[in-house]
């Protein structure tokens, strides 16, 4: 269960951000930092103000900006959607 | 005979430089159809992830919420009407207010007051020509819809719907737009924003996707709090962008056929005119004839 990558949508408003596979998502949301691996348990939550890290497949890191939006994780598949959201390269 | 010939001319150059704007406005139109619905697609993964979201909530917990309760009496309405900044797109805009004046009529029948917001120049036009009143408006931005506007509109409404009907608030609110049904079919449609009716996802046999058991953080009642106003933003704005690809479509259509009607007139007019030309040459003909004969008898 844990071997299948994470599948990871970050949407915004008026277009998708990003989508791909990350083995390791970090978000901050309401609660505090938040660190998913894949074979989470489905979980809905507020995402704070700040930035959400990705750790791709492949090692690499990518970072987006995510601002008043959610989270939503369902059987590997990740959705960070945001009102407005970007990449930081 | 010459005066008629020179008016089929000009005619014929009037409808000429006609079609030559409508032709230009068809072509404009049909690129940013493209970018319009480009643009509807593009939202479609956010509206569905929030839609997604807000039933998920809604069938794993039993969260009473103000925007979901549906009141026990409906004492005011609010209809908010998408209309267009431009004209010349058919019945785009007379399709819509007709719709909109037919709801408030049955709405008012059903002793409910109704009060209207207004998205789009030609709607308040319409509705300052004939001395209605609107409580807000939004211009300018229908071509090219901006989340920033929907953001407002939401905001203003969910301002409206949490003050008591007593207060001047509202207790419903419905959406009244043009829907893309494709380049040659736009339909108004009318859609009950609020109170939400969150369709519960039916979880039957024939669907073999059931949503799981979701863990909400904070917890269920503030993740609806977030929520609900998102998903309403997300309508609001998925309502703007049909709009602004239906009038698209539809420009695009008023101007094919206006630039086809002056095609029309173009050969009428070029018919008359070879007529009236012809008519001309005949009488001159006529004319030399009678004048030859007249100088050849009188020798």
């Amino acid at each position: 269960m844990a071997s299948a990558p994470l599948t990871v949508n970050v949407v915004a408003a008026d277009h998708e951000v990003w989508s791909g596979e990350a083995s390791m998502v970090v978000a901050r949301t309401v609660e505090g930092e938040i660190g998913i691996l894949p074979g989470h348990e489905p979980m809905l939550a507020i995402l704070a103000k700040g930035e959400v890290r990705l750790t791709l497949a492949d090692g690499r890191k990518l970072t987006a900006d995510a601002e008043d939006g959610f989270l939503s994780v369902e059987k590997n598949v990740v959705t960070i959607v945001a009102g407005t959201a970007s990449l930081v390269s | 005979m010459a005066a008629s010939l020179r008016v089929y001319t000009q005619k014929i150059k009037s409808a000429q430089t006609t079609k030559k704007i409508t032709k230009a406005m068809e072509l404009i139109a049909a690129s940013r159809i493209q970018k319009a619905q480009a643009r509807v697609q593009a939202s479609a993964p956010y509206s569905r992830a929030i839609t997604r979201a807000v039933s998920a909530v809604a069938t794993h917990s039993n969260v009473d919420h103000p925007l979901t309760t549906e009141p026990e009496r409906i004492t005011r309405t609010a209809v908010v009407v998408f209309s267009s900044d431009r004209g010349l797109a058919g019945a785009f805009n007379s399709q819509i207010l007709r719709e909109a004046g037919e709801l408030t009529e049955l709405l008012r029948d059903q002793g409910k007051d109704v009060v209207h917001y207004l998205v789009g120049r030609k709607a308040v036009g319409y509705f300052q020509f004939r001395r209605r009143s609107f409580v807000k408006d939004w211009q300018g931005g229908t071509d090219n819809p901006d989340f920033e506007t929907a953001r407002e509109i939401a905001s203003t409404l969910l301002e409206a719907f949490a003050q008591d009907a007593a207060d001047g608030g509202v207790d419903e609110i419905v959406l009244v737009f043009n829907r893309f049904v494709s380049m040659i079919t736009q339909t108004p449609e009318t859609v009950r924003l609020l109170p939400l009716e969150v369709v519960e996802a039916e979880e039957d046999d024939t669907t073999s996707e059931i949503l799981p058991l979701y863990e909400f953080e904070p917890d269920a009642a503030t993740v609806l709090d977030q929520l609900l106003p998102v998903y309403i933003e997300s309508r609001i704005f998925n309502a703007m962008l049909q709009s602004a690809a239906a009038k698209h479509a539809a420009t695009q259509k008023a101007m094919k056929s206006a630039s086809d009607n002056a095609d029309t007139l173009i050969t009428d007019y070029t018919r008359l005119r070879n007529n009236a030309r012809q008519a001309e040459i005949t009488q001159q003909i006529a004319e030399i004839v009678g004048g030859a004969d007249a100088l050849s008898t009188s020798k």
